[in-house]
């Protein structure tokens, strides 16, 4: 299996690991069974991510999505972080290898999750609105099942 | 960048003696082992040559070594070709869950046909359970087949024991000896094994050659139809020059034996020591007794495996991991699980296996950059912050 060097290089120097103390919103998704869990923690001011850290339990390529992900949300309005699909994670690595796209999902998913938090502690809007905005799923992973 | 190789399980470096061996019958002595002429009759003669090395260390005779092209092939032939041949007698045929592919999914192919097959459980480092195979034996049994080592936890096997229970019940009995032989003295006869495969890369030959021994009046359909080449058992010009690379390389292995296992295994113990002594939190898989020499394989709790063996490919050091994601399967590997090993500790394993040209200084790096990796990785993960946050807790 081959890594694009963009991979490499996002798990040999991952940005952004950490945690951040007083959070606006920390998203967890995946579990230690299928051997991939994301955690990310965002800072939100003003509607924008102003900072984002992630710790990942994972292979080569959930480091490197993880990473490359808090880049690409950093800055951001919270809107435009929610529009971000994992395809487009998997493109700005220069693509990953089949049996990988998951971890492209769970980043996703990391995301979606950490804004519903947010949104969760602001209080403004129910959870119906936030599971539709924040487009929540079931998480759904064929690594899980039967586990 | 200098490459550092810790898989010797999963292949060698082949032997420069290996190579000077092999050399001539690549160039010069081209002929078909089969052909009349003279260089097709020398061919012959290195052939049946290398047949008598392989005989004269598993102690069997010649005429009861078939060569293939590797351990697959060996393992396919034994198990489907007894399997086939004695279909008369029964269908049943018993192994243990923590065997190589070659031979677990030869008996799910085998299972499709109709055959029934009995999967004994392992103890937590990897031991078969001599009581729940003896009470699997029906009268419909016709094969057994348990690895002398595994590949993965590198523990042995019972074998005798197993032999002995075999001939009691008039089975026939096979091993998978690839990552035993080279490593351990094993006499077919003393064993009570009828079968066995071996492969020549596991000890310092070539790839794509091995050999299958089969006790003389145990009956086996060929996998291969064609020619008559050996013995009429499995059709194919010769692969010559892997033949003689298999017939030296075995010869040198034996020649060797307690020389080389004394400085792996002593490598090998240096290393889990220096692994105990620097880094916390980690689990030792496998039997520390009945252990081949070079083997040693370890959890790192909070971090998964792949994400290892990148980091210490970045550093030239080769080696592998039973974590779901080098398996290129989403399980992780069968072996720790059989053992009870959970999911997420099965995740973080690391195999490291020790060969006959690894040195102290070797070892020395790879200490020192696990120590750095593990460290990284899980600073990086959220296990270690769960974990460290209950620990400053109570």
């Amino acid at each position: 299996m081959e890594y694009s060097e963009k991979v490499v290089d996002h798990y040999t120097n991952p940005r952004n690991v950490g945690k951040i103390e007083d959070a606006s919103g920390v998203g967890e998704v995946g579990n230690p069974v299928c051997g991939d869990i994301m955690k990310m923690f965002i800072k939100v001011e003003n509607n924008i991510i102003t900072d984002v850290k992630f710790k990942t339990f994972g292979c080569g390529a959930a480091i490197a999505t993880s990473s490359i992900s808090t880049e690409m949300i950093k800055g951001k309005t919270l809107e435009e972080a929610l529009a971000l699909k994992n395809t487009d994670v998997v493109n700005m690595l220069g693509g990953l290898p089949p049996v990988k796209l998951h971890c492209s999902v769970l980043a996703e998913e990391a995301i979606h999750e950490a804004i519903a938090d947010y949104y969760r502690k602001e209080g403004k809007l129910t959870e119906e609105e936030i599971k539709e905005k924040c487009n929540l799923k079931e998480h759904h992973c064929n690594a899980c099942e039967g586990h | 960048m200098k490459t550092v190789y810790f898989d010797n399980s999963a292949t060698t470096k082949t032997d420069e003696e290996v190579v000077k061996a092999m050399l001539p019958y690549i160039t010069e002595n081209y002929g078909n082992a089969s052909s009349i002429y003279k260089i097709g009759r020398d061919n012959r003669k290195a052939v049946e040559e290398a047949r008598e090395k392989v005989a004269k260390v598993l102690g069997c005779e010649p005429t009861e070594i078939y060569f293939t092209a590797g351990g697959s092939e060996s393992d396919n032939t034994a198990i489907k070709g007894i399997a086939h041949s004695y279909r008369q007698k029964g269908n049943h045929i018993i192994t243990s869950k923590i065997e190589h592919p070659a031979v677990l999914e030869t008996c799910k192919q085998l299972e499709k046909e109709g055959f029934e097959i009995s999967y004994i459980s392992v103890d937590e480092n990897g031991i078969i359970n001599l009581e729940e195979l003896k009470k699997a034996i029906k009268p419909t049994t016709i094969l057994i087949s348990v690895m002398f080592a595994n590949n993965e936890i590198g523990n042995i096997e019972p074998i005798k024991e197993i032999g002995e229970i075999a001939k009691e019940h008039q089975i026939i009995f096979h091993t998978d000896a690839v990552q035993a032989i080279g490593n351990i003295n094993i006499n077919v006869k003393e064993l009570g094994i009828d079968s066995l495969s071996l492969s020549a890369h596991k000890f310092y030959g070539p790839k794509g050659v091995g050999a299958l021994y089969v006790k003389k009046g145990v009956k086996f359909d060929k996998l291969i139809d064609g020619g008559h080449q050996e013995m009429n058992k499995r059709a194919g010009t010769e692969n010559v020059a892997g033949i003689v690379g298999l017939g030296k390389a075995i010869e040198l292995a034996y020649e060797n034996l307690e020389e080389h296992n004394k400085k792996i295994k002593e490598l090998r113990d240096y290393y889990v020591e220096q692994v105990k002594q620097k880094i916390p939190y980690i689990k030792i898989n496998g039997d520390m007794e009945k252990r081949l020499p070079g083997n040693s394989n370890i959890s790192f709790r909070f971090i998964e495996g792949e994400g290892l063996l990148l980091n210490l490919d970045l550093k030239g050091i080769c080696a592998s991991s039973g974590s779901a994601c080098t398996s290129g399967s989403l399980d992780p590997s069968h072996v720790l699980l059989a053992i009870g090993l959970p999911h997420e500790i099965a995740h973080g394993s690391l195999r490291i296996s020790i060969g006959k040209y690894n040195t102290k200084e070797e070892v020395d790096y790879l200490i020192e950059s696990l120590v750095e990796i593990v460290n990284r990785l899980r600073e990086m993960s959220p296990l270690w912050e769960e974990f460290i946050e209950k620990e400053s807790n109570k």
